[in-house]
């Protein structure tokens, strides 16, 4: 009875189906459109790299600090059931504290970089803290609790370098932001794949995943079985710190100089939008991170056919708007119940005409 | 002689992922008739609740009010219908108060003032004899009383079908009997009332028709009058398990009381202690935000029990015990050492689990899957970075759901989608993996079936032979009677007597709770 009733939909659709159905979409699309859309070169670059080059690379390198946060961002909503706000500003935060360590002293090393960066990651985590304090210590919603550091969040960066917007010319950091000698892969494309790395990693080496969800899902119950939950959202709220120092020095070594009003403006509204169309539910519990980097390439993937269209980049927020509503909907619940209602009607069909075909022979 | 019919239901069939819920089922009731629904855990009663009201769409079948077809596709098409239902587990909004609770969502409700809401509340409330304000927030009422709303919510509604179900698992007898008014006089007034519960003596008590269902499938419908409780068991139970049942009934003579009420197994345990009578844990002027202070000692291997009226102060007792809520004062001692246990990661950690009384609310993650709702509490003590891999975790949770016989489609199925009593199932597979040295269970067997009812009992003696200490809590003094060996008695939350050998009885503690024995 059980065996019978197996197929490909029996658990429902998968949490992936939607975002990887709007790739393919997209790209199927593209390829109608203009097949050399996905055209890849290797081209010799200013600073006379052998590089990769073509739209695709220009998407999957473009969505790096995006797919960099939506995977935090994913913990964030899981654990706490809310969205940090201030990522954009905390990355402007990072980036200033990256670049004020650079700006000291003469000469750019590679130690110095480092240095720079794990600076910018402990004022990112400690900013992370301060979030998650408000909202894991004080039960403050995190939209309203991250809306403080979304407000002032730019300012901060703002004195850190004392009102200028320093640049930063080093080999170094030029190789961060675009290609490293010998390479032709885009740098900020690597070190997504080494956050996603350690992110697979963290996951087989601890706990975090099932105390996340169980936090997520049932608070009473994660405290009862000894679950600190406190501790859990606070500690989601610290490792997207981490994503956005990194995604913050991405931002800074891609243009060689620190705009504490530009660097990473709007993402977190992009960041959320990556943990939705991922799959994620956005009152949190059961995630999956894979998905939030899926939904932060469909954005960029989208933002660039837009583009290729030349749709001026004044309507392309209308027609991402139009996109983006259209998967959340069929992402949806209701859809999703509906079409699996329908698939077991064909199933039931199906069957029927099996028994039949069977009592007639 | 037969009240004319109220409500069928034919050939109605539901389908889940994996499972076929109800198969060709049919239900029928009459006006003005009191009618039982019976059967086991997974035999698909709330299933078929769930479609009258509109909760679950089914899959095929037809349904008819006083002779004309109804569609309900969602609860307010129920309400329209005139069904009305009181849940199991209380669907009320705990932050709002009982007379917006009793109003929410009905039609009229729109243009009535609060104080128009309030005064009508308390009127319905009074005529019920209900003991609560509609001004109240309901969520600072007793879960009795959060039942007893819902009842009146109901009540209200004018409904011709009314819907219990297991409405009397949160209920003392003073309340039972109240409800049992209740429902007599709606039956009275022509209400056709289908009761969903557990309890076989309250079956037989105001039922007029029993209707068995078993795995999905409809077994008869039989006059109360005409089956006797040993079929109805046998009935919901199955063929294959009336095989087991003559052991099983065997087991529970053997563990039920002889001629004089004394326990026999409570003479078994006894005589287990006195050769091994280690305190394994023992609680001095302990306290917490919700318990006074009180003393208590548990030996290796002893099974004991907290009892008394709800709202007495057993559930937060032992909830303190545990850490579960915050922790005042006393003196805990494990083994004759002193400890601190201020939190459940403390008392986890020396080898107490606790199995919460609100097991949707406390117990379940129910959207993670069997298996890692099964490895949680372990996952939690051995720490944050020790987490227990795939392969392991997968054979834990294939040798807990073979040993304790718990019903799913797979060990990957999220747990809420399980039935309440493979739920709970899961919940003592959490526990029982930690190897804990002392198990505390609040209400295990609330709203569960029989066969269930009877394994977690077997098991609880099991475990007691093995030398774990074991603290039961039930609200069938029965079945209390039946596996504890020293009974604790609490009366507005004090300790007011503790029972063992001879007073072990149900006259005797029935007397202790009501303060017979000054």
């Amino acid at each position: 009875m059980i065996n019978k009733l197996k197929n490909p939909f029996r658990n429902g659709l998968g949490q992936l189906t939607i975002p990887l159905i709007a790739i393919i979409i997209l790209v199927v699309f593209n390829l109608i459109r203009d097949p050399s859309f996905f055209g890849i070169e290797i081209i010799q670059n200013n600073d006379g790299n052998n590089v990769l080059s073509g739209n695709l690379i220009s998407i999957i390198n473009g969505a790096s600090e995006l797919a960099i946060l939506a995977m935090g961002m994913t913990l964030v909503t899981a654990a706490c059931g809310g969205q940090d706000i201030s990522v954009g500003a905390a990355a402007a935060i990072a980036g200033s504290a990256f670049v004020k360590i650079l700006k000291s002293g003469d000469s750019i090393s590679g130690g110095k970089v480092l240095l720079a960066f794990l600076f910018a990651c402990v004022v990112a985590m400690l900013f992370g803290a301060f979030n998650g304090t408000l909202v894991a210590v004080f039960k403050i919603q995190p939209m309203i609790a991250t809306l403080i550091l979304y407000t002032c969040g730019r300012s901060i960066a703002y004195w850190i370098n004392g009102g200028a917007t320093p640049t930063v010319t080093s080999p170094i950091i030029n190789a961060i932001g675009s290609f490293i000698p010998g390479i032709p892969v885009p740098t900020p494309v690597l070190i997504v794949v080494i956050v996603g790395v350690i992110f697979k990693l963290v996951f087989r080496l601890t706990s975090l995943e099932i105390f996340t969800q169980s936090v997520g899902i049932n608070g009473s119950a994660a405290r009862l079985n000894g679950i600190n939950s406190t501790f859990i959202k606070l500690l989601s709220f610290i490792i997207l710190g981490v994503c956005v120092a990194i995604s913050g020095s991405i931002g800074v070594s891609r243009l060689g100089l620190i705009n504490h009003e530009t660097l990473l403006l709007d993402v977190e509204m992009d960041t959320i939008l990556a943990v939705a169309i991922g799959g994620n539910n956005l009152g949190g519990g059961k995630f999956k991170v894979g998905g939030s980097i899926i939904g932060a390439y469909v954005i960029q993937m989208l933002t660039i056919t837009l583009y290729a269209m030349k749709v001026s980049s004044t309507d392309v927020k209308a027609y991402k708007a139009i996109v983006i509503v259209l998967l959340v909907v069929i992402g949806s619940p209701v859809v999703k119940a509906k079409f699996e209602k329908y698939m077991s009607q064909l199933r039931a069909k199906k069957a029927a005409v099996n028994t039949k075909g069977a009592d007639q022979s | 002689m037969d009240n004319p019919i109220l409500l069928t239901m034919r050939h109605i069939e539901k389908r889940f992922p994996g499972v076929l819920a109800l198969n060709n089922v049919d239900f029928t009731l009459r006006k003005g008739e009191i009618h039982a629904l019976m059967g086991e855990n997974g035999a698909g009663k709330s299933t078929l609740i769930k479609i009258l009201t509109g909760v679950y769409q089914m899959d095929g079948g037809e349904v008819t009010i006083e002779g004309q077809p109804v569609v309900i596709h969602s609860p307010q098409d129920a309400q329209n219908s005139g069904i009305s239902t009181v849940y199991q587990e209380i669907t009320l909004c705990p932050n709002l108060t009982v007379a917006e609770n009793m109003f929410i969502g009905r039609e009229d409700s729109a243009w009535i003032q609060r104080k128009e809401y309030e005064k009508k509340a308390d009127e319905i409330l009074g005529r019920l004899e209900i003991p609560t304000r509609g001004a109240r927030i309901l969520g600072r009422c007793s879960l009795a009383i959060q039942q007893m709303v819902a009842i009146a919510r109901a009540v209200d509604m004018n409904c011709k079908v009314l819907i219990l179900d297991e409405p009397t698992s949160s209920l003392d007898d003073k309340e039972v009997n109240m409800l049992f008014k209740l429902m007599r006089d709606l039956k009275a007034q022509g209400v056709g009332i289908i009761f969903v519960t557990h309890f076989l003596e309250q079956v037989y008590e105001v039922s007029d028709r029993i209707t068995v269902l078993r795995n999905g499938e409809l077994v008869g419908e039989y006059p109360a009058s005409d089956l006797p409780q040993v079929q109805l068991v046998s009935k919901m139970l199955g063929e294959n398990l009336i095989e087991e049942l003559p052991e099983v009934q065997t087991e529970t003579k053997m563990i039920g009381k002889n001629q004089d009420g004394v326990s026999l197994v409570g003479d078994m345990i006894r005589n287990e202690i006195k050769k091994n009578s280690g305190v394994f844990y023992e609680a001095e002027s302990l306290s917490s935000a919700q318990a006074l202070p009180f003393d208590f000692k548990i030996r290796k291997g002893e099974v004991n029990g907290f009892t008394g009226l709800l709202g007495s102060g057993r559930s937060e007792s032992v909830r303190a015990i545990f850490g579960a809520d915050k922790v005042t004062g006393g003196k805990v001692k494990i083994k004759g050492e002193q400890v601190k246990i201020n939190r459940p990661i403390d008392a986890m950690k020396h080898g107490i689990g606790y199995l919460a009384e609100d097991r949707k609310r406390d117990g379940i993650i129910a959207d993670l899957s069997v298996r890692e709702n099964i490895i949680l509490a372990l996952q939690v003590m051995n720490g944050f970075f020790k987490p227990i891999s795939r392969s392991e975790s997968e054979a834990f949770a294939d040798e807990y759901i073979k040993v304790l016989n718990i019903k799913t489609a797979s060990r990957e199925t999220p747990v809420g989608s399980l039935s309440g009593g493979n739920q709970q199932k899961v919940i003592l597979a959490r526990w029982l993996l930690t190897h804990p040295d002392y198990l505390i269970l609040d209400e295990p067997t609330r709203g569960i079936d029989i066969g269930t009812k009877w394994e977690i009992q077997k098991l609880v003696l099991k475990l007691a032979e093995e030398g774990v200490s074991v603290t039961f809590i039930s609200s069938e003094i029965e079945e209390m009677l039946r596996t504890c060996s020293r009974l604790i008695v609490m009366r507005d939350r004090h300790i007011v007597g503790e029972l063992t050998g001879e007073d072990l009885n149900q006259a005797q503690v029935m007397k202790t709770i009501a303060g017979g024995e000054a």
